[in-house]
């Protein structure tokens, strides 16, 4: 048996040249990761050519491209570079590559299929925004994209692309493989800061907000996700126009997206961005291809397990920031999780509960305790041994993380209107919220459901207390 | 033997030179420890602290437990040569990653969270590992395996036991086993950043 077996969903997808290719173009070659593939595919010619202009230009040109963060907040990025304080050196890139939000995976893709890619991103960034050191900040888990990235690397410096006087320029940055060690709160920009220090990785309390004006060893830090570094190579190669050519104006260009669970043909699809809608996704013949087993769809998770759930009734939504926002939800960090007909709703809640519960790095009170009471709390019911009790305790707590209404989807079966995203929250982070949201959207979106589950129980007799004297 | 090897710390040194702050090296440190020895010992972390601590900036043993303890992979404890987490979140759960952990505690004759008696085999419940479309997935030593079947599970595991994908998977501690090198004539080198106060040579400064 395949010790890595190939992915799967890719013979024949990636070939096909009629779908806009941004940062997948080289999916389809067995050796998409090597130097040589690189060299043959326009490989470090953005760079090259961004090394003709000034660094403010190249800047101008990514911000011009309205490239948007794609790790899940989804905030431009040549805006974010503009957030470093002036004449405050040295600068830092951070790359982070801590991908573990539940349901996504397309940075690991982009680190073990196309290195070199994300490398000469990593270099455009550096030299237009004038970051002097580059840490690669690689999930500890991905033993393959470690490889990868390393035998990339040390190609890239042999060549002269990374290092002292690159390409015999004047500019001159080191790019620095560093790898976690398991944290899923690290996806946190602040807390990735802190574990690069050698630290708990734990989130910073803010402000300041932005790493870019203080972050790591207090100084002024860019942290970037793989993917949106990895569209810079294509964006100074052909320019930022032939990027906003693809996509909408508020979302150009393209994304991966994660497809997983109850679909005929999951996998990760680079799709067009801002007009592509869920339903195109999850029932077009070139992606998903509907439910698997010809199933009903039940509903979705439409942007990573932070992301509140959506029903059948979102399907026409397009992946498009203010759209998702305004039905009650979030793109996130591009990871679609379906769930057909036959799902135990209470008990895939609680794996996500769970998840969050067991991350919490504990920082934060609301987070530390809620997040694992909820977990007991929705274990019980799952057990079938909660009650009528258990279940409003779950929003008692959920408000105590997130004050207020809280975002969900409409709902025509149960007249339910939509709340937008986002929430409050009363945490640093949001590993807190976290924790409730999947619980929330499932009570609210499947009464019936855990109606069914939990055992009918008289409210326990009122533990006597002492008597408060009257008014 | 659990201080790192001479080879080893001739390594780390090098991985210290690369950050402009030699702590920032802990991590990359205790997984190399954990690659020399399996997992995390007492006189590693004293070796490491060592290693990252400076004249002006003393690390302590319990500071590297500190943050070495805030991370999942780290193992404080004997470990079997293949630690085999077995995903349970969402995407893997709905295809059946439950009756897969079932299997396995039953193949391996042991609960998740405990290791074999002949200390081939650690079993573990994981989190999301990045491979949801390719569920239900399972790492051993950190390498991927893709929609496992209970009856591919039972091949994988007596492959292992029967050294037969040694040259696949390294034993557990071993993540990458091509490491960054920076040649020294095209390094730029880490300063401190207490030692900057100008631009990089490339950006002008209008001011």
């Amino acid at each position: 048996m395949a010790v890595v077996s190939p992915y799967p969903w890719a013979p024949g997808y990636y070939d096909d040249g009629d779908r806009p290719q941004i940062v997948t173009s080289r999916f389809k070659y067995d050796d998409s990761y090597t130097l040589d593939r690189y060299h043959a595919t326009g490989g470090y010619e953005g760079l090259r050519k961004a090394l003709t202009m000034t660094p403010a230009d190249v800047a101008d040109e990514v911000k011009k491209s309205t490239l948007l963060g794609r790790g899940g907040a989804g905030f431009p990025a040549g805006t974010k570079w503009g957030f470093t304080p002036a004449g405050v050196w040295p600068r830092y890139l951070v790359v982070n590559g801590d991908e573990s939000e539940p349901g996504t995976y397309k940075d690991r893709l982009l680190m073990e299929l196309d290195p070199h890619q994300l490398i000469e991103g990593c270099l455009i960034a550096c030299y237009a925004a004038g970051l002097s050191q580059c840490f690669l900040y690689v999930r500890g888990e991905m033993a393959l994209a470690h490889e990868r990235i390393a035998t990339a690397l040390n190609e890239a410096y042999a060549a002269g692309y990374v290092g002292k006087n690159i390409l015999g320029t004047n500019f001159s940055v080191d790019v620095v493989f560093h790898w976690g060690a398991g944290a899923y709160v690290v996806g946190e920009e602040t807390a990735l800061i802190e574990s690069l220090e050698g630290e708990r990785g734990m989130p910073r309390l803010k402000p300041p907000y932005f790493p870019a004006a203080v972050g790591l060893y207090g100084q002024p830090t860019i942290v970037n996700n793989v993917e949106t570094l990895s569209n810079l190579p294509f964006i100074a190669r052909e320019g930022s126009a032939a990027f906003t050519a693809v996509g909408t104006e508020t979302s150009p260009g393209t994304r991966m997206i994660a497809v997983s669970g109850h679909v005929a043909r999951p996998g990760v699809y680079e799709i067009v961005n801002g007009s592509t809608t869920f339903r195109d996704l999850i029932y077009g013949d070139e992606f998903c291809q509907g439910i698997r087993n010809g199933r009903e769809l039940k509903a979705f998770v439409p942007g990573g397990g932070s992301a509140p759930w959506w029903l059948p009734d979102q399907l026409d939504i397009p992946f498009e920031g203010r759209a998702a926002g305004a039905a009650g939800s979030m793109l996130g960090s591009g990871a679609v999780m379906v769930m057909d007909d036959t799902t135990d709703i209470p008990a895939m809640a609680l794996t996500l509960v769970k998840f969050y519960a067991h991350e919490s790095c504990g920082k934060c009170v609301p987070c530390r305790e809620g997040g694992t009471w909820l977990y007991r709390i929705v274990e019980r019911i799952v057990a079938g041994e909660g009650t009528d009790e258990d279940l409003a305790t779950i929003l008692e707590v959920g408000e105590s993380i997130c004050p207020g209404e809280m975002p969900h989807a409409s709902s025509a079966r149960l007249g339910l209107d939509a709340v937008p995203f986002p929430y409050k929250m009363t945490t640093i982070c949001f590993v807190g919220p976290s924790a409730y949201v999947p619980i929330h959207s499932a009570l609210t979106l499947f009464p019936e459901d855990f109606a069914a589950r939990v055992t009918k129980r008289e409210v326990r007799a009122k533990i006597p207390v002492l008597a408060v004297a009257a008014d | 033997m659990s201080r790192l090897t001479d080879a080893n710390v001739a390594l780390a040194r090098e991985i210290i030179a690369r950050y402009p702050r030699p702590k920032s090296a802990l991590i990359p440190l205790v997984h190399l420890s954990q690659e020399q020895n399996g997992y995390v010992t007492e006189e590693a972390m004293r070796h490491v602290a060592e290693l990252v601590s400076t004249d002006q900036v003393t690390v302590t043993p319990a500071e590297v437990l500190g943050t070495a303890s805030f991370y999942e992979m780290f193992r404080f404890e004997p470990t079997g040569k293949f630690l085999v987490n077995i995903c349970g979140t969402l995407s893997c759960a709905l295809m059946g990653a439950e009756e897969l952990m079932h299997h396995a505690e039953h193949k391996l004759g042991i609960k998740a969270g405990s290791t074999t008696a002949d200390g081939m085999f650690t079993l573990q419940h994981a989190e999301c590992q990045a491979a949801c479309t390719e569920a239900p997935c399972l790492q051993v030593n950190y390498r991927h395996q893709y929609r496992v079947t209970p009856d591919e599970l039972d091949t994988l595991l007596d492959e292992l036991r029967a050294g037969r994908l040694d040259g696949d998977i390294p034993p557990h501690g071993t993540l990458g086993r091509v490491r960054q090198s920076i040649p020294t004539d095209k390094a730029v080198g880490a300063v401190p950043p207490e030692d900057v106060t100008e631009a990089p040579a490339w950006i002008e400064v209008t001011q």
